[in-house]
């Protein structure tokens, strides 16, 4: 690991401003922040430690919750407003990581952690995430993990988080606020870069703008379902995820919130989906439709073509426990 | 200088900044029961509570944790005054080299306070309402963060749920 400098920010304001400096880095639960550094792929100059700023409330706001972006993972899966209104994210956080890493992680490092492309961790290999213009080696390698859509000829790393699947299937927004005193609120389509030409950027925040809390809207009802897919049945990233809020109502569903982990470059959702499903009444070869919209534009790279006949399978699969709909 | 609180006493250290949690009890304070493993947080060797609460003490900085109280597998029990936990690990043979076992006991004693709190687990049927019992699925889920190379985890699961039903060590 290289040296760094370590600041203990006292108030979210100093904590934006110190992170403002070239090469800082806000460090919460560390837990992919310190790997990441010990494999020399993060070289922070300045750490800006937030750990002790009053942002771990989660309190009812607007009719829905507003999350201290320094609750841990732990603590919102175990929020009793989140199991009973928002059961989609606990089930998400609860399908992610290990208890360990749940004790420690936050919500707002959660939305900001890596890949975990093999290729951006391996530093002997080419990766334009890690090293912009060096070429990608995931393209044609092991790329098993890896994304089938919003990629580009630059970039097929997919995002690793359960959480922020979740989080965008239930319209998430995260509050921040920057280092010239400014707040702003961005949805996750806006939080979110898809790779393009320039994969080094995860996200649109800028350098110190800080994560201070996420909002929730108000409680959806319906069935909530996080179905994850992996290699093992704990403590894996997903293969492929879909996050379910379904409503049905009069034979017809009248509330549908989709969203997918494991198959995008950013925690993915695709308003076609919702469109061809909203007001219909529930059916198997409706479901299937849907997945076919949501796979149009996938792109597998070898390895990974797994993954669109396996969501061909999954997404009507959550669809029919979510309506009682059979095969 | 940072200041620890370890298993309820104060230490003054001089460490790096870079020092993790891991490295300031192994090497600092000559506490080695905390295993490094992976040193990535993917093994669970490293295991220690953090105000009650289990943590991989190989992906904190020592310097982020002065006035916490660090709880390490020296400061669950020691010989002749073992913790209901060492002591189920001895009676169920819940390991076989031993590496992973402080581990899998300051995480199963952590654990065990994530049940009695209420939380639910990935496989908890009904998480809105319930809290979780000890079936053999609910402790391999929360005990998935604690690798077994030896895979003595048959063992390991049932010296837990005597612990967690009983609360006894010895039968």
């Amino acid at each position: 690991m290289k040296s760094f400098a370590y600041e203990r920010a006292s108030d979210p304001k100093a904590a934006a401003a110190i992170a403002s400096r070239a090469h800082a880095r806000f460090i919460a639960g560390g837990t992919n922040l310190l790997d990441l550094m010990k494999i020399q792929v993060e070289t922070p100059e300045t750490l800006v430690d937030i750990t002790r700023l009053p942002l771990k409330e989660i309190a009812e706001a607007d009719g829905g919750l507003s999350i201290g972006a320094l609750v841990t993972n732990s603590d919102l899966a175990a929020d009793e407003r989140v199991r009973r209104d928002y059961e989609v994210l606990s089930r998400a956080l609860l399908a992610g990581a290990s208890g360990q890493l749940r004790n420690k992680a936050t919500t707002g490092g959660n939305f900001l952690q890596r890949t975990r492309c093999s290729y951006f961790y391996e530093t002997n290999a080419r990766c334009n995430k890690r090293e912009p213009g060096s070429g990608c080696d995931a393209m044609n390698g092991f790329n098993r993990i890896l994304a089938i859509l919003g990629t580009s000829d630059k970039c097929i790393a997919s995002h690793p988080s359960d959480m922020a699947v979740a989080m965008r299937a239930l319209d998430a927004e995260v509050e921040t606020l920057k280092s010239d005193g400014s707040t702003r609120r961005l949805t996750l389509p806006e939080l979110y870069r898809l790779p393009g030409d320039t994969p080094e950027r995860d996200t649109n925040l800028e350098a110190g703008e800080l994560i201070t809390a996420v909002r929730l809207p108000k409680p959806l009802g319906g069935t909530h379902i996080y179905r994850k897919v992996r290699d093992r049945a704990s403590y894996a990233f997903a293969l492929v995820s879909v996050a379910a809020v379904i409503g049905v109502e009069n034979g017809r569903m009248e509330t549908i919130r989709l969203a997918f982990g494991g198959i995008g470059t950013m925690p993915w959702r695709d308003a076609r989906v919702e469109e061809a499903l909203i007001g219909e009444a529930p059916s198997a070869a409706l479901f299937a439709k849907a997945a076919d919209i949501l796979l149009t534009e996938a792109k597998g790279h070898g390895e990974n073509d797994f993954k669109i006949p396996l969501m061909r399978r999954v997404l009507p699969a959550v669809l029919r426990e979510a309506t009682g709909v059979a095969a | 200088m940072i200041t620890l609180t370890v298993n309820g006493a104060e230490h003054k250290l001089d460490v790096d900044i870079r020092t993790t949690i891991l490295d300031a009890l192994r090497d600092h304070l000559g506490l080695t029961g905390s295993k490094k493993g992976c040193d990535h947080g993917q093994c669970g060797a490293c295991t220690v509570l953090i105000n009650g609460r289990r943590v991989n003490s190989c992906l904190t900085l020592a310097v982020m944790h002065e006035g916490d109280e660090i709880t390490t597998i020296e400061g669950l029990g020691e010989p002749g005054n073992l913790h209901p936990m060492q002591e189920s690990f001895l009676h169920h043979d819940g390991y076989q080299c031993g590496y992973c076992t402080p581990g899998q006991i300051v995480s199963a004693v952590g654990m065990l306070g994530e049940v009695k709190d209420g939380w639910p687990s990935h496989v908890t049927g009904d998480i809105a309402h319930g809290g979780a019992d000890l079936s053999n699925e609910e402790i391999s889920e929360r005990m998935s963060g604690n690798l077994c190379r030896c895979s003595a985890y048959p063992n390991i699961v049932d010296a837990i749920r005597q612990v967690g039903t009983t609360g006894k060590g010895a039968v």
